[in-house]
């Protein structure tokens, strides 16, 4: 067996925990260099799984060497390698963000990075129902306390929400993988596949019942229309690389979404039916509203929030879709976005803190101190999320567009894109002229966007260039991983 | 059996629901607590109910699903700890926020104003 699948879920562990150990319990120095390296160690391993994935068949490691539908396994294709890298590059960023001041509001700061990341990656990576139900509460458990890093009262306010939505989701989430289990007799995704066709008449009852509750799950993770109104008050109230790690949280979701509709139970003939519908509609009216909240904002961090959501919506519009081509322009889609919006969430961070009080709400401010620096990675950011050539939001939203087949949805999905990028161009036009043009008052002296902050910044701000550049071989890349994730379910879990 | 294991799922998870609509802190926290018993029962009751038969293979013919039991293990401690951190988080928001209530302000009633003694 391969073990370097388990290294993402491991390695972060044990970081987390040497964090808490001598000698990096004494210094914050050396705890930033250990979560850092960390990161970048975690990147490593992510690109190494992504090579090995590429252009082979998925892997299942069988943790202890329990046979596949009895013990746990995890998955690796190539759908969650991409996911592994995404999040290990958002790491690196985060960390370093982090360290340059932020991580000193509590002391465990560097540890609950690392365990969010455990979580993440375990979610990615798992091939197990309710193993993907630990993963999450993993992840949550560690964001909870990041949400509140730094204290406040907003965070607070926000916390408070947050923890008990997703309490309720988790409670949900228990009685939808049972009502599975007494389904199916399986918690396993490539053994519930291979089920599905034999289940009976009630049998499937059961299970659509369970995949209504998995539906509110995932979209709660995700903040789809209904479900999306925590998201402006929690992603606008956390701390900047909190906030730029938070940016693949609603994608853990997405991609939840993906692996149980689009792999475990594509062939069953009621997620066409109904599901696939429902997800088609909540997406678009997702858009609608992520893009209303866009317009209403008044501050960046808002704008940002809410940008998450547009997103969310057109992925999620897009995965209903269900066919290999939408797949492969929802991959693309998901990194350009989760980085875009990342990037926006640091800028709006460092925009903040050099405008004096005005800080990034959109009012007359003092003069930016670096407006060379801040406004070529704003134009690059706001560019890349609104669509314009030649950065890789163009490219994304092309592939979605070319994505959608003949017929009444090219109607509702190419008006409901094209209509949400004006006006996100409308919007993010005012922000910007404002931020930068809009100054009054002498200069200040501010935090600079030097070293680490700025390394972290361009990090994420070059990824869009760098993700239009590459298009061509990578979208064949994304394009293979979606034929592979639709194809994984009809291998039996043994031939693996 | 089943229906009675049923009835008492459904008034559990009632209560729950009730409670967690109260929009208080405390009423929601134990709203939750419920909820998770419900989910517990429910969780118990997918591998189907069987009186009298054994935990343990060869003990007797006839064995309970051991599945559902691991599972239910799993959810009563992670339920445990999120209750724990919920019950911190609740003390903190009521000396952050000043009150109870899950939005951070009390609701203005409509002829005596609660909310101003906060």
């Amino acid at each position: 067996m391969n073990h370097l699948i388990i290294l993402p879920i491991i390695w972060p562990l044990l970081v987390a925990l040497l964090t808490l150990l001598p000698p990096f319990d004494r210094s914050l120095l050396l705890r930033r260099y250990l979560s850092v390296g960390g990161s970048v160690v975690l990147l490593v391993f992510s690109v190494l799984l992504a090579i090995q994935s590429t252009n082979s068949p998925a892997q299942l490691y069988q943790l202890g060497n329990w046979a596949a539908p009895f013990g746990i396994s995890l998955l690796l294709d190539q759908v969650s390698s991409l996911m592994l890298c995404l999040t290990a590059v958002l790491a690196v960023a985060s960390s370093l963000y982090a360290s340059s001041g932020e991580d000193e509001g509590g002391f465990f700061f560097h540890s609950l990075l690392h365990f969010q990341l455990m979580g993440i990656n375990g979610a990615f990576l798992t091939a197990d129902l309710f193993n993907l139900f630990v993963f999450f509460e993993v992840l949550l458990i560690a964001s909870y306390s990041l949400l509140i890093h730094g204290g406040g009262k907003a965070k607070t306010k926000a916390a408070v929400h947050y923890v008990i939505l997703n309490l309720v989701g988790s409670a949900l989430f228990l009685f939808a993988l049972a009502l599975i289990y007494g389904a199916s007799g399986t918690l396993n995704m490539l053994d519930l596949g291979a089920k599905v066709a034999t289940l009976s008449d009630t049998q499937l009852q059961l299970l659509q019942a369970a995949v209504a509750l998995l539906l509110v799950v995932f979209g709660l993770k995700a903040a789809v229309m209904p479900l999306h109104f925590w998201l402006g008050s929690a992603y606008s109230s956390v701390t900047p690389a909190v906030a730029a790690l938070f940016a693949i949280m609603t994608k853990v979701g997405i991609y939840s979404l993906l692996r149980v509709f689009a792999m475990v139970l594509q062939d069953a003939g009621f997620v066409a039916s109904w599901v696939f519908p429902v997800l088609w509609w909540t997406g678009l009216l997702t858009i609608v509203m992520g893009v209303l909240g866009v317009l209403a904002s008044e501050d960046l961090r808002k704008i940002a929030s809410y940008l998450v959501v547009v997103s969310v919506g057109t992925l999620v519009a897009m995965l209903s879709l269900g066919t290999p081509e939408s797949v492969q322009a929802l991959l693309y889609y998901l990194v350009h976005s989760t980085l875009a919006t990342a990037a926006l969430f640091l800028l709006a961070d460092l925009i903040a803190h050099q405008r004096g009080k005005a800080g990034d709400r959109l009012v007359n401010g003092r003069k930016i101190v670096q407006p060379v620096l801040l406004g070529s990675a704003f134009i690059v950011v706001a560019l890349s999320i609104v669509g314009m050539p030649p950065f890789s939001g163009f490219i994304g939203k092309l592939l979605l567009l070319q994505a959608v087949p003949q017929g009444e949805a090219i109607l509702w999905y190419w008006s409901a894109l094209l209509g949400s990028s004006l006006l996100l161009l409308i919007a993010l036009s005012r922000a910007g002229s404002i931020l930068f043009w809009q100054v009054a008052g002498a200069d200040t002296e501010a935090r600079m966007a030097g070293g680490r902050r700025g390394t972290a910044l361009v990090l994420l701000v070059l990824a869009s260039p760098l993700l239009s550049l590459f298009a061509g071989p990578l979208t064949d890349w994304c394009q293979a991983a979606a034929v592979q994730l639709q194809t994984i379910v009809n291998i039996s879990p043994g031939a693996l | 059996m089943e229906l009675l294991v049923a009835i008492i799922i459904g008034v559990l998870t009632c209560c729950a629901v009730f409670l967690i609509l109260r929009a208080r802190t405390f009423a929601v926290m134990l709203g939750l607590t419920m909820l998770s018993y419900a989910v517990n029962l429910f969780i118990f009751s997918s591998g189907g109910l069987k009186i009298g038969v054994g935990a343990v293979l060869n003990a007797t013919e006839e064995y309970a699903d051991p599945l559902p039991q691991a599972l239910v293990l799993t959810a009563i401690v992670i339920g445990f700890a999120m209750t724990a951190f919920l019950v911190v988080l609740s003390i903190r928001a009521r000396a952050d926020l000043g009150n109870d209530h899950v939005d951070g302000k009390l609701p203005v009633a409509k002829n005596t104003r609660q909310g101003a003694s906060s």
